[in-house]
């Protein structure tokens, strides 16, 4: 079986280092798991801070974690409906 | 029973130090944390320490089997808590090491039967006579490990060269850390030197990569583990095996003694020359 694997090209990777790579993904998974309440509280939390600056449109909102192969990241999509006149001079 | 309770009085701690309180745990079940703490207990009173192993999982209890020591159990720590005996009358004797003792678990109870202050409020009573108090935990996260935990310092997790177990270790090492346990040091079981060797399985490397956490010792997989289990005798007790010398080591590198990993790559050999070497240099009793 493994002669024939060899062949045919399948079965380049072994076996511990399949399982080194399949470890390392969902331990990153595991470690990242952010409860949904979380995840409710910071999305009010940035809405808070943004609607100071600018109506962004609160129904479309996307907040999520996002998991590749290696590393994960915090995506946001936030539409921006107007930037308030005027905030960001204020701020400064 | 008053002969055995004024004998472990005369057996206070050697050191005069306070007991070091050590819960072996793992996340996942059957990787090994009864034979673990079992042949740990045994090394560590074999090198003349007093030691008692608690056998922390109420309801399934094993370690007095491992041990070798079921038809000796009366009492249970259950019973010391709900004040049914003494201590004393509990603690089971081991016969064959010196310092040896196994404070069994009930069996007919669950885990509801002890809260955590109880778990460390019976490890301060035993904390006076004794050098090592090892805290057996049971499988899982639940109520029963944080029990276990909750009266330890340190902890020992045991993992298996294998995802499912890495995985529940690295979920384990979380939730001892944020209990505050220090050091958390890591037993890496059942390893087979000659599937690394060829790429088929976890290696030490791998496995401390992702977990980050000290490693006190590596336990190559060892057919005598089985045979200790069936005889109901640690193998650290008699036994001059691979595994069992893991185990001595281990217990070496509690006390604070620098010994050096084992040489597994020699075990994982299989040519017929190393074999017959092998077969002719080893000690045989």
């Amino acid at each position: 079986m493994d002669f024939l694997k060899r062949i045919f090209g399948s079965g380049n990777e072994s076996s511990g280092q399949k399982a080194k790579d399949r470890l390392k993904i969902v331990l990153i998974h595991d470690r990242t798991d952010i409860s949904p309440q979380l995840l409710q509280s910071l999305r009010m939390e940035i809405v808070q801070v943004l609607t100071k600056y600018m109506d962004i449109d609160q129904e479309k909102i996307e907040i999520d974690l996002d998991h590749d192969e290696q590393a994960v990241a915090l995506v946001a999509n936030i539409p921006v409906i107007s930037i308030k006149r005027g905030s960001i001079e204020f701020k400064n | 029973m008053s002969d055995l309770n004024t004998e472990i009085k005369s057996s206070n701690s050697s050191s005069g130090s306070p007991a070091r309180v050590i819960v072996t745990t793992s996340g996942k079940g059957g990787v090994g944390k009864t034979t673990s703490t079992a042949n740990i207990a045994a090394a560590l009173a074999k090198f003349g320490k007093k030691v008692v192993a608690v056998d922390a999982d109420v309801g399934l209890r094993n370690l007095d089997v491992i041990m070798g020591l079921e038809n000796r159990v009366v009492y249970n720590f259950i019973d010391v808590i709900e004040g049914t005996c003494k201590l004393s009358q509990a603690l089971v004797k081991d016969k064959r090491v010196p310092g040896l003792y196994l404070l069994p678990a009930a069996q007919t109870r669950t885990k509801d039967a002890v809260n955590p202050e109880q778990m460390v409020d019976l490890c301060n009573q035993l904390k006076p006579d004794f050098d090592f108090i090892f805290l057996d935990c049971p499988a899982g996260i639940e109520g029963g490990f944080r029990n276990a935990a909750a009266g330890a310092d340190e902890a020992l997790v045991v993992t298996t060269p294998e995802i499912p177990a890495v995985r529940d270790a690295d979920r384990i090492i979380g939730m001892l850390e944020s209990m505050g346990k220090s050091p958390i040091r890591l037993i890496i079981n059942r390893l087979r030197p000659n599937m690394v060797q060829d790429g088929d399985m976890l290696a030490k490397d791998d496995i401390l990569d992702v977990l980050s956490i000290d490693l006190i010792g590596v336990v190559p997989e060892d057919e005598n583990v089985i045979r200790a289990t069936n005889n109901g005798e640690p193998m650290t007790m008699t036994l001059d095996s691979p595994a069992a010398q893991a185990y001595l080591n281990i217990a070496e590198r509690l006390l604070g003694h620098d010994v050096p990993l084992m040489d597994l790559e020699s075990y994982a050999s299989r040519g017929l020359i190393s074999k017959i070497k092998k077969f002719f240099s080893r000690k045989r009793h």
